[in-house]
């Protein structure tokens, strides 16, 4: 079931991608897709349909828009500094706390840390994120937790889990 | 209408791929010059692509450089991920102005759990 699902995913993904139905472009997207999934089936999301109810489309979109206003503001952030000339950083790796449990909301999160501007995800070891921080705003852990991670967690432990 | 903000949107991305390429030199150490290597990806290559879209609309080229955005979500990520680790695993160190590494413990434990 979870591999005829990421088969038709990747064939939809190959003909959106190369844009072009005629017969032949189809048989060589589906004999790819077939040899993906053969090698790689394992390691797609192991619920796929769970994501498509509409509750969780409603907080994706949601997230969408506050991910988008969270790199805009992030990214004038990390330009100031950038162009500022004493330059004003304070870097240091830093090591979150996550309370998401299934390992795709872990990487969502962690994809959307090294998407805004002026952090980077290092590594991820069990329920920490260690994330490298351009400004390191304070040293106490709840505090640079809600900073960090805490504006996107939430919404991603309602979409993903 | 469209090309209007197709126009701004392509300046806003090139403007940001600029400022991310002066942190580039400017910025000390290996991590905070990927810091601005991820924020050129974000406002900057993904407006440029939102422009392609607005310009062209939803044809081929729009849909292919949506495609692109989420692509680049997950591939410039991980690739940002993949050298970081790997250069503070190689032994490069944090620059003279950092306040705070919390990385140092648990890696010292893991390369003794490898060993």
């Amino acid at each position: 079931m979870k591999n005829i699902i990421s088969f038709v995913f990747l064939v939809g993904l190959w003909l959106l991608l190369t844009y072009n139905i005629s017969v032949a472009n189809i048989i060589v997207g589906a004999v790819m897709a077939l040899i993906t999934v053969l090698f790689f089936g394992k390691y797609f999301v192991s619920s796929p349909w769970k994501v498509l109810h509409p509750r969780r489309i409603f907080w994706f979109v949601v997230y969408l828009f506050i991910f988008l206003w969270e790199c805009i503001r992030a990214n004038f952030d990390v330009a100031y500094r950038v162009l500022h000339p004493a330059m004003p950083i304070k870097p240091g790796i830093v090591k979150v706390k996550t309370g998401l449990k299934t390992s795709i909301a872990k990487t969502i999160l962690a994809n959307s840390i090294t998407m805004t501007p002026g952090t980077i995800t290092v590594d991820l070891i069990d329920d920490d994120l260690y994330v490298h921080w351009i400004y390191v705003h304070s040293i106490d852990p709840e505090t640079y937790s809600r900073q960090v991670s805490g504006r996107f967690e939430k919404y991603i432990k309602k979409i993903f889990e | 209408m469209n090309n209007i903000i197709a126009v701004i949107l392509l300046s806003i991305g090139i403007l940001f791929n600029l400022f991310g390429c002066i942190g580039l030199i400017r910025l000390p150490d290996v991590y905070n010059r990927l810091q601005s290597a991820t924020k050129c990806v974000t406002l900057g290559t993904c407006s440029i692509l939102l422009s392609l879209l607005f310009f062209f609309g939803f044809k081929e080229i729009g849909i292919k450089s949506i495609l692109a955005i989420i692509m680049l979500f997950f591939a410039a990520t991980v690739a940002a991920h993949a050298l970081v680790r790997g250069a503070y695993i190689f032994g490069i160190k944090l620059g003279d102005r950092s306040v705070v590494d919390h990385y140092k413990n648990a890696n010292e434990k893991n390369k003794e759990e490898e060993k």
